[in-house]
């Protein structure tokens, strides 16, 4: 059980000076080696801008306090240039929306490796190779062809699949994945969770898995924190929590949540 | 059976480029048609009297004279005759004769032209490369200082009367300042290159005579100037619109994840992603400015196709006047067929889809 990445006390502050709303406070989490880090919470609760934070992603207005730690660097205080090499590099994202994550006018191939050769100083022919092999790995069709096509000749599913690739391609420690089966269909879904668990286990990435979708969470994360108005209220296991809820909130959710999900995702 | 399907694909997407051009062109050509048409409605639909103009007051009360003259150009016949005349010495490359200067009207539109493209092709150049870096600082600085400094700019260049600037940057910047040439394309001095485009910059060029070119580049600025500074303002609030919708999509945030650098961001993914409503735009700004330079042109004394299709119309000379209606519609075809196809070579979901 190694730590690579510490929030602690993480806060966001968002919105025009006349109307500053503080969307995240205080929240502390560590992301673990080969382990999914489930955050849950409605809506609104913070928990995209708590990702979108670690990375730098916010709009300019926003101000992070806290800290972001990795190893020995300190992410929110690093400048633009040494935080490029952080993004992509070890810690990559994936988006809830493949289809508004890729770009519509580049080919497969060019997404796929323009930060491959950025990052790894790697040649066009060596880092398509990369590419193709990723692809194949995540169970794209036919990837060398693939490369030469673009995101509206694909699948949802497949364009999950391929921001997926996309994200590990400089094979990151960290990966972000910010709800990212919301926008599949739930037969899609369960196919995207088994290759995030199996990506885990074989490469021993730490994740961040943020969901609104219970049933997500209780299929795959290892450890589940919940997210209301900004703040951590309840995080452990995720058995204890899904079987003992502390937090009242909690168990509003679990509630909320249909029946044996749990069961019929994975 | 999956061997099959593949290679049908691969085919569909090796041919559909050429498939979506032979389209566009079909298109082209109809309107055309069009063009013809409507220019040769509203020429013989004009009121005046193209006769009384060219013949004067004295021949006129002359039947004869008259009568001859309609039976040289074609007037006694019926519209639809006189159309389909016109077309028919239109695919000889024939469009008449100029009654003012009893020249072929082809050929005097073969100088005026290239003169008016020239001018019209580097203040749309320079226009789009001041407008893209403006536009997407703006953009990118939304709200800060450096976007009210563009938005105020770009207002100023929008307001600002063509003409009057023309005589403003005339007089300050040839007579009392001298420093660049304004009138003509040519110091008098100076022999225009041998045609080969009729575009003096690239005819220079292709003579190899830098003397010559460097006069003629000269003669280019004023004008320039003066066209670029409303497309100018045009383009920079388009784009600064353009870019800030495409700001906010995910693919920009997901390239600026993967730690890929600012400048490539910009030019990769963003400017990339807005490149299709700014090229439309920038056709539709190019057609008026190849169709809208005559104050300029008559400031610079350029000898272009505004200056020539002014002194078309204030003489009656309808067959000149014909012809400069037909080359504008035909430059609006060929622009709109040009962007047609850059967006297919920009866009995949065009071309392929």
């Amino acid at each position: 059980m190694s730590t690579v990445l510490s929030l602690t006390d993480l806060a966001v502050e968002l919105g025009p000076k006349t109307a500053r709303r503080q969307v995240v406070r205080g929240v502390t989490l560590d992301l673990v080696a080969g382990q999914i880090q489930g955050l849950a919470g409605e809506s609104g609760s913070g928990k995209t801008v708590t990702a979108m934070a670690v990375l730098g992603l916010l709009p300019g207005s926003a101000t992070v306090s806290g800290s972001v730690r990795m190893g020995t660097t300190e992410l929110t205080t690093l400048r633009k240039r040494e935080l490029n090499r952080v993004r992509g590099r070890r810690i990559a994202m994936i988006f809830q929306d493949p289809s508004a994550s890729l770009h519509p006018q580049l080919s497969i191939g060019a997404q796929l490796t323009d930060h491959v050769r950025h990052h790894l100083g790697m040649k066009r022919k060596e880092a398509r190779g990369r590419a193709a092999e990723l692809l194949d790995r995540v169970k794209v069709p036919d990837p060398e062809s693939a490369l030469n096509r673009y995101p509206h000749q694909f699948s949802g599913g497949q364009r999950q699949r391929i921001a997926i690739a996309m994200a590990l391609a400089c094979e990151p420690e960290v990966l972000l994945a910010d709800e990212p089966t919301t926008a599949l269909d739930v037969t899609v879904q369960a196919g995207i969770l088994h290759l995030l668990r199996d990506l885990v286990d074989e490469r021993n990435l730490a994740v961040l898995l943020v969901t609104h979708d219970l049933g997500v969470m209780s299929a795959v994360a290892d450890d589940v924190a919940v997210m209301r108005h900004g703040r951590l209220v309840e995080s452990g296991a995720r058995r204890q929590m899904f079987t003992d809820p502390q937090h009242p909130y909690t168990r509003q959710l679990l509630e909320a949540m249909p029946d044996a999900q749990e069961s019929e995702i994975l | 059976m999956p061997t099959a399907t593949k290679a049908a694909r691969s085919r569909s997407t090796g041919s559909a480029l050429p498939r979506y051009l032979l389209r566009r062109l079909g298109t082209s050509i109809v309107l055309l048609f069009g063009v013809t048409l409507v220019t040769f409605v509203l020429t013989a639909l004009v009121p005046g009297d193209p006769i009384a103009a060219a013949l004067g007051e004295g021949a006129i009360q002359n039947e004869a004279t008259v009568e001859a003259y309609r039976e040289r150009y074609g007037m006694d016949r019926s519209l639809p005759e006189r159309y389909l005349l016109y077309l028919l010495a239109l695919v000889q490359g024939d469009l008449g004769t100029s009654i003012r200067t009893s020249r072929p009207v082809l050929e005097e539109l073969s100088t005026a032209l290239p003169a008016t493209v020239e001018v019209a092709f580097a203040a749309i150049v320079v226009s789009l490369a001041v407008a893209l870096v403006l536009g997407t600082i703006a953009a990118c600085r939304a709200g800060k200082v450096s976007d009210q400094v563009v938005r105020v700019v770009s207002l100023v260049g929008l307001s600002v009367p063509t003409f009057w600037l023309a005589i403003m940057v005339y007089r300050l910047f040839f007579m009392q300042l001298g420093w660049a040439p304004g009138s003509g394309r040519l110091s008098p001095a100076l022999n225009p290159p041998p045609r080969i485009t009729g575009l003096y910059l690239v005819d220079f060029a292709l003579d190899g005579d830098p003397v010559g070119f460097i006069d003629a580049a000269a003669h280019l600025v004023l004008p320039v100037v003066v066209l670029s500074l409303f497309t100018i303002g045009l383009l920079t609030r388009f784009i600064r619109s353009s870019v800030l919708e495409v700001l906010s999509t995910d693919y920009v945030r997901a390239a600026r994840a993967k730690g890929l650098s600012s400048r490539r961001v910009i030019v990769g993914y963003l400017l990339r992603g807005a490149s299709l409503p700014i090229l439309t735009m920038v056709g539709v700004a190019f057609g008026a400015l190849l169709s809208g330079t005559v104050l300029v042109e008559a400031v610079f004394a350029w000898p272009g196709l505004g200056t020539y299709a002014y002194y078309a119309a204030i003489n009656l000379d309808l067959p000149a006047v014909m012809g400069v209606g037909l080359v504008v519609g035909v430059i609006y075809v060929v622009i709109n067929l040009v962007v047609d196809l850059l967006y297919g070579v920009l866009d995949p979901r065009v071309r392929l889809g």
